[in-house]
């Protein structure tokens, strides 16, 4: 199999981590090679992260680059658009319609950009959701990564067992059941 | 060994599990990305090791020296900068070498992720004369761990083992191994090795000059300097990651792939250059490698066409040594997201209260130093750990008392006890008169809230004494030492007013914890549009959960809100509210 790319981009605090170790998990647990590359340290505060997820026969560099992605899943729309240009031609950008203002915004130094979904659809396949909303339906709005990455999954080559699987050994324990209700909000989407 | 040995690990994560399978005893660090999870994850092997959390790098590796003296397999670890602070052992330790094994794990940061300077530890560990190690992966990072101790063993130096931020930080498989059996040595009492007064260090020297060139002629033969032949037509000389950049994008050229990048293997190196056309170096940062080969009249391609700064990527060797032009999407213009202080974050009260003040701040290492950007911009300078306190009093030894009435330090509790305390001696010691805030925020922040000295508590989870930083200001002759609540804004201007123009040192020490300690459920405020009189007052600290609605009025972002209360302490008009989790 070539080499499949994968992309989470959001913000400093959103769970990138987390999803991370997700599809590390479902990579290794499909018999890939796989390599991860994460953002730690200051850009956590905040900041704009990426995080960079590939697996396949053999993998050499870690990151994914300009041009190569399989699939980007934004958690935040601004996000999305900021590392749209690292999609394939025919990959699949899943974004969270979802809106935090970044420091020079806040300040009014800079405009969120207006009209960002449409913009992205004109140049890429495009799948939306407002996850926050529909995390907050469930009942918590931190589970909001799983109804994402259900969304994302309809888009990867993993069977909905080795999702669950992979979901039981990473999440708290406690957040088991709502994490899977998350990814079915997604998956079925 | 079966499948069911090989896991994902984080680069750091396989550094711990390699000094583990190692058999190392003794392990001392202090926190600094992207080094920071090595010690995090050691400590799970606790019942077979020791580690721990030093005030500072300089500490950590005489901890790991004498382990190392006693006869056990030792290490440190550290950023590139703390291994500055670590220079001094570290340089004389290499006089020295080892009884067990020793072994000094350095992170460099290319690119800038979270660091000040982007030094390459090549550099310093050459003119140390210690030698690199440097794996390229997951798996090598485990692996090159076992051998660094066996080649330091046997070739009785310390050795640098040398990561990026994207080895540290990235995860790949690694097949897992039992733990070795290592005895310890017996320790021999040689002052001729150990005590590096001039007559020992003169023998020593011209001793470990003969060590170094012996390891450079094993170094032509050891696994890990491994010669992949291919189309002669490119050949390249690389290490570390950039190995799996030239893979990517040189699948069919000869590399020659270092493991071990001090001392380089001239013979290896030699015979390689013949066999190849054209002959390329590609390391990130500092042109190490090629000034070397270079100098032995190789002709080479290195600096000229690759950069001393950031990372680097395939597509950056395929636009450089391939000419392809990769046709590439431009990015969108979007605007910037840079790092900020958390919401909640009692640095943004403390900094507000600056602000309004139109106070300058000599800045330390920390989040603290988000306090230099809009709309805060209390920071006016950030340059290595402790810093702020000695820049404060150079400012006032230059300019005089007056200068500095506007002025004050800002260094964190973590940051304080690793080298601020120094400075602070300085001033008391010499006259000074500038105020020094302490941001005790209880851990230390920026790396992931690691324990130290003052917490109460050891990496190994073990209660311990926890240092009483208002004693320690006091005992080193700070007459004026006030505590206060971070988020006590009113007594906060108050006392940084009168502290500020007293004739001696003031140390203010704002006391809040960090907000990502608590997991417990936080109380969240609201704002009513009805109430808003939209004077902005509220989105003067530049939290981010507050946004202003279409029709000006404050929206509080109740996924983001933490309820540390700053907005409703700021508004006259009633219009923020604190609500219970069940009223919303």
């Amino acid at each position: 199999m070539a080499v499949k790319n994968i992309m989470i981009v959001g913000v400093g605090g959103q769970g990138t981590l987390l999803t991370s170790r997700i599809l590390g998990g479902l990579a290794t647990l499909g018999g890939y090679d796989v390599k991860l590359s994460e953002v730690h340290g200051m850009a956590q505060r905040g900041g704009s992260v990426v995080t960079f997820v590939r697996y396949g026969e053999k993998v050499a560099e870690p990151i994914v680059e300009e041009g190569q992605a399989d699939v980007i899943i934004a958690f935040e729309r601004l996000e999305a658009l900021r590392y749209a240009h690292f999609l394939k031609k025919d990959g699949a950008l899943v974004v969270n319609d979802w809106r935090i203002d970044p420091m020079p915004v806040v300040i009014g130094a800079a405009e969120y950009p207006e009209g960002i979904l449409d913009t992205l659809r004109k140049m890429y396949k495009v799948y939306t959701v407002n996850a926050t909303e529909e995390s907050k339906k469930l009942g918590n709005p931190r589970v909001f990564n799983l109804v994402v990455l259900g969304i994302a999954a309809q888009h990867m080559d993993f069977t909905k067992e080795q999702w669950y699987e992979v979901i039981e050994k990473t999440v708290p324990p406690k957040t088991v059941d709502i994490n899977k209700k998350a990814f079915d909000t997604g998956y079925h989407l | 060994m079966s499948e069911t040995n090989k896991v994902i690990m984080l680069g750091n994560e396989a550094i711990a599990r390699g000094a583990y399978e190692a058999g190392v005893k003794v392990s001392a660090a202090y926190p600094g990305t992207p080094s920071t999870e090595i010690s995090e994850y050691l400590v799970q092997y606790k019942d077979s090791l020791y580690c721990e959390w030093s005030p500072n790098e300089k500490v950590a590796v005489e901890v790991a020296v004498g382990a190392s003296l006693a006869g056990t397999r030792a290490m440190a670890c550290m950023k590139h900068v703390g291994f500055n602070v670590a220079a001094d052992p570290a340089y004389s330790v290499s006089y020295m070498g080892v009884n067990g094994g020793l072994v000094i794990v350095v992170a460099d940061d290319p690119g800038l992720y979270s660091s000040q300077n982007e030094q390459d530890t090549r550099m310093v560990a050459r003119a140390a004369k210690l030698p690199v190690i440097e794996p390229a992966d997951s798996a090598e990072a485990k692996e090159y761990m076992k051998l660094a101790f066996e080649l330091s063993e046997k070739f009785d130096r310390p050795f640098v083992y040398r990561t990026t931020t994207r080895l540290a930080h990235s995860q790949g498989i690694v097949e897992l191994e039992n733990r070795q059996d290592i005895p310890d040595k017996e320790y021999v009492k040689d002052i001729r090795k150990t005590v590096m007064m001039p007559v020992n260090a003169k023998i020593r020297h011209a001793e470990i000059e003969k060590r170094n060139e012996e390891l450079m002629e094993a170094a032509n033969t050891l696994s890990v300097n491994r010669v992949e032949m291919n189309d002669t037509e490119i050949g390249v000389i690389t290490s570390g990651i950039p190995y799996q950049y030239v893979k990517e994008a040189l699948p069919g050229a000869s590399v020659l792939k270092l493991g071990l990048v001090n001392p380089l293997p001239r013979k290896l190196i030699e015979e390689f250059a013949k066999k190849v056309d054209k002959l390329y170096i590609v390391e990130e940062l500092d042109p190490v490698i090629e000034e070397q080969v270079r100098s032995w009249g190789i002709e080479v391609i290195g600096k000229e066409i690759f950069t001393v700064q950031g990372e680097y990527s395939a597509n950056m060797l395929r636009t450089a040594i391939l000419k392809e032009d990769l046709d590439l999407a431009k990015p969108a213009l979007a605007p910037g997201r840079p790092p900020i202080l958390c919401p909640g974050c009692p640095h943004r009260s403390v900094y507000y209260v600056l602000n309004k003040l139109k106070f300058h701040a000599a800045g330390d290492i920390g989040c603290y130093t988000l306090g230099a950007v809009a709309p805060l911009s209390v920071v006016d300078t950030t340059m290595c750990m402790g810093s702020s306190i000695s820049t404060l009093h150079g400012m006032e030894k230059a300019k005089g008392k007056d200068y500095i009435k506007n002025w004050v330090a800002v260094i964190g509790d973590s940051t304080f006890l690793h080298t601020g305390i120094n400075s602070l001696m300085n001033m008391t010691y010499n006259h000074a008169a500038g105020t020094v805030l302490i941001l005790d925020n209880s851990t230390t922040g920026m790396t992931g809230h690691q324990d130290h000295a003052a917490t109460g508590k050891t990496l190994q989870g073990e209660l311990a004494y926890a240092i009483d930083i208002p004693e320690i200001c006091r005992a080193v002759g700070v007459k004026n030492v006030i505590e206060v609540n971070a988020f006590d804004i009113e007594k906060l201007e108050r006392i940084i007013k009168e502290e500020t123009q007293k004739e001696e040192v003031s140390v203010i020490i704002t006391k809040s914890p960090c907000v990502l300690l608590s997991k417990a459920k936080k109380p969240l405020y609201i704002a009513h549009a009805d109430k808003c009189k939209k004077c902005g007052m509220c989105m003067k600290p530049g939290c981010p959960a507050m946004t202003k609605d279409t029709d000006g009025t404050v929206k509080i972002d109740d996924t983001m809100c933490t309820g540390c209360g700053l907005c409703e302490s700021l508004c006259r008009f009633d219009a923020i509210e604190l609500v219970k989790e069940g009223d919303r």
